[in-house]
């Protein structure tokens, strides 16, 4: 396991490039999700470009580690992620929701070679991945299966059923990973004087959601999401437990709209379109020297 | 004669000795949908996902991505009604190589009423993309009809009866995906039926050739696709054309006739069926007397409808 800091700098600046591919990108189409994209996009670059043995020549190699985006509206940031590691042209972005296009509002397993399968309507990703999991362990195959879960996503039932069938099987080979940003789209005012890194409240306020994971039989760990030097050890930590009985939740604390000041704990940032000033003031702050703004 | 139910079970067996891709995943009804035979039989690929349809699926989804062939196991009603959205967006938008074995469908589904009965299936599923929808009469294609979807690669719904109907088909039945089937010839009257209903067409039609009607019986194993044609020249040659099946008269079977020759050969299309209402819980006897399907009311219907 590396963990030189020059490492973690060269994700960090991914992780820049991608944020600013996302947002310019949902301008450029007029429509899309920013708040989610920013607040995954650290653990995706990571997962990327770090922890996953993958091919972006050979989307479909048998062996491949497998990633599933269940909240699937956070499609733009896995689509940058995928274009900066070269599972497709960078360029490609700029076909992002138009007509033909392989970049759907939602992931579209059936158009981009490297997704698992399509995600959307929300709470099902998971359930996928424990498919996968479970027949990769009935196959003998050692690849890892992570799923990137929303705290807002967390409210659809379905999820919990997968959250207490996958330690049944002991699928020590599944990763859920929670991106915790404590915002959805509209959600629940804050009461007053409550403390919260957004400007809503978030859904799981005095929920012991760790306390509730472990007790289902997951293995759980917790990280800032944006701190590379917790998400790529706790990423990497599940490749030596894949052979293990315990599946692994990380609870990843993230602010939504990470990496910009004005969209961060923004819950209207969830899905809005960059003015061109905007844009500038992006450009600035996550250091994209060249943009075409 | 054997119980449509046995017929899933047993020919998961057979399936499971010679491909062992095909899996099943049952949502707690094993012993009754008879897929607890798969289970005795091979344990490590029977895989029980709880009281939980909508994870069954979206499960069964990631083992089809790897190459397994997955039958899924519930009633009916769990898997049209609680578990749509994961059969729409992880199986039919996706086209993954998903099997839905829907037991205990339509109307007799063993003394549990209302709220086990699934009258809209074949309306939903039809306007499923990218779904195939069939529904057996008898053992035998029963039997054919899983060994085919098991082959066939994408999502298949079959809708299966709970319980026996007598034997329509010899061990020479073929299935082909669309195809219609005529039961029998008549020059008065069509049925158009599916699944078991079909059966009971045939001997309403025994019965009104008793009474000087000629009645055929068209059956429908094939939902989605289905060969339009087929029905068509078959509804040409009758002056009533009358489709009957366990399910809501609307956009099921009847449905289906009635947009099929409003288009291509526009006629009357008599809908038999359930008009808008709920079943009720109670011996199939008297369900199919309740809702006019049984041969006897059926022929007396047809009677008072053409004289």
């Amino acid at each position: 396991m590396s963990s030189r800091t020059d490492d973690y700098q060269e994700l960090e600046a991914l992780a820049r490039k991608g944020r600013w591919l996302a947002i310019s990108t949902v301008a450029g189409s007029g429509a899309g999700h920013v708040g989610g994209p920013f607040s995954a996009m650290d653990i995706m670059v990571a997962l990327y470009f770090r922890v996953m043995k993958i091919r972006p020549e050979e989307p479909k190699w048998p062996e491949r580690d497998r990633f599933i985006l269940s909240k699937g509206h956070s499609s733009i940031g896995q689509y940058a992620v995928m274009a900066l590691r070269g599972f497709l042209p960078i360029e490609e972005l700029k076909t992002f929701d138009k007509g033909g296009s392989r970049l759907q509002g939602h992931p579209d397993v059936t158009r981009l070679p490297g997704l698992e399968t399509s995600t959307g309507s929300l709470g099902q990703g998971l359930s996928v991945g424990l498919g996968i999991a479970l027949g990769a362990r009935m196959r003998g195959q050692k690849f890892q299966t992570f799923v990137m879960i929303g705290d807002g996503e967390l409210q659809e039932g379905m999820i919990w059923e997968a959250l207490h069938i996958a330690p049944r099987y002991k699928l020590g080979n599944l990763t859920a990973i929670l991106d915790w940003n404590g915002l959805q789209q509209f959600g629940w005012v804050l009461a007053i004087n409550e403390q919260h890194r957004g400007d809503r409240r978030d859904p799981w306020t005095g929920i012991d959601l760790r306390g509730i994971f472990e007790k289902l039989g997951w293995r759980c760990i917790e990280i800032n999401g944006h701190d590379f030097s917790q998400i790529v050890p706790a990423l990497e930590s599940v490749k030596a437990s894949g052979d293990s009985d315990q599946p692994t939740m990380i609870i990843a604390h993230t602010v939504k709209g990470k990496g910009v000041h004005f969209t961060e704990g923004k819950h209207e940032w969830h899905s809005k379109v960059a003015t061109k000033e905007e844009l500038k003031i992006v450009a600035e702050e996550l250091g994209i020297a060249e943009a075409a703004v | 004669m054997k119980a449509l139910r046995d017929v899933f079970g047993d020919t998961l067996v057979s399936l499971g000795s010679t491909n062992p891709n095909v899996v099943v995943l049952d949502a707690d009804l094993a012993n009754s949908t008879k897929a607890d035979k798969f289970a005795k039989m091979y344990p490590a690929r029977f895989l029980q996902m709880g009281i939980a349809e909508q994870n069954c699926v979206g499960v069964a989804v990631g083992l089809a991505s790897l190459g397994f062939v997955p039958w899924l196991s519930s009633f009916t009603v769990f898997f049209t009604h609680r578990a749509i959205d994961p059969i729409r967006m992880l199986v039919a938008q996706t086209h993954a190589n998903v099997k839905i074995g829907a037991a205990y469908a339509g109307l007799m589904t063993g003394l549990t009423g209302k709220t086990h009965q699934d009258v809209q299936d074949l309306a939903i599923m039809r306007a499923m993309p990218d779904m195939m929808v069939l529904a057996p009469a008898d053992a035998i294609e029963g039997e054919a009809i899983i060994r085919w979807a098991t082959e066939y690669e994408g999502p298949v719904y079959l809708r299966l009866a709970r319980d026996a109907s007598p034997n329509v088909f010899d061990e020479t039945y073929h299935f082909a995906p669309g195809k219609t089937i005529s039961l029998r010839e008549g020059s008065d009257v069509l049925l158009i039926s599916t699944g078991p209903q079909s059966v009971r067409c045939l001997k309403a039609a025994e019965m009104l050739q008793d009474q000087g009607i000629s009645a055929g019986v068209l059956h429908l194993p094939s939902i989605k696709p289905v060969n339009k044609e087929e029905i068509v020249s078959a509804s040409e040659k009758v002056k009533w054309v009358i489709t009957v099946e366990e399910h809501s008269i609307y956009a099921g079977l009847g449905g289906l006739v009635a947009e099929v020759l409003s288009e291509l050969s526009p006629r009357r299309v008599i809908r038999f069926g359930m008009e808008d209402r709920w079943g009720e819980s109670a011996p199939n006897d008297y369900l199919l007397d309740l809702f006019q399907m049984s041969p006897a009311r059926l022929s007396e219907r047809i009677i008072k409808l053409i004289r």
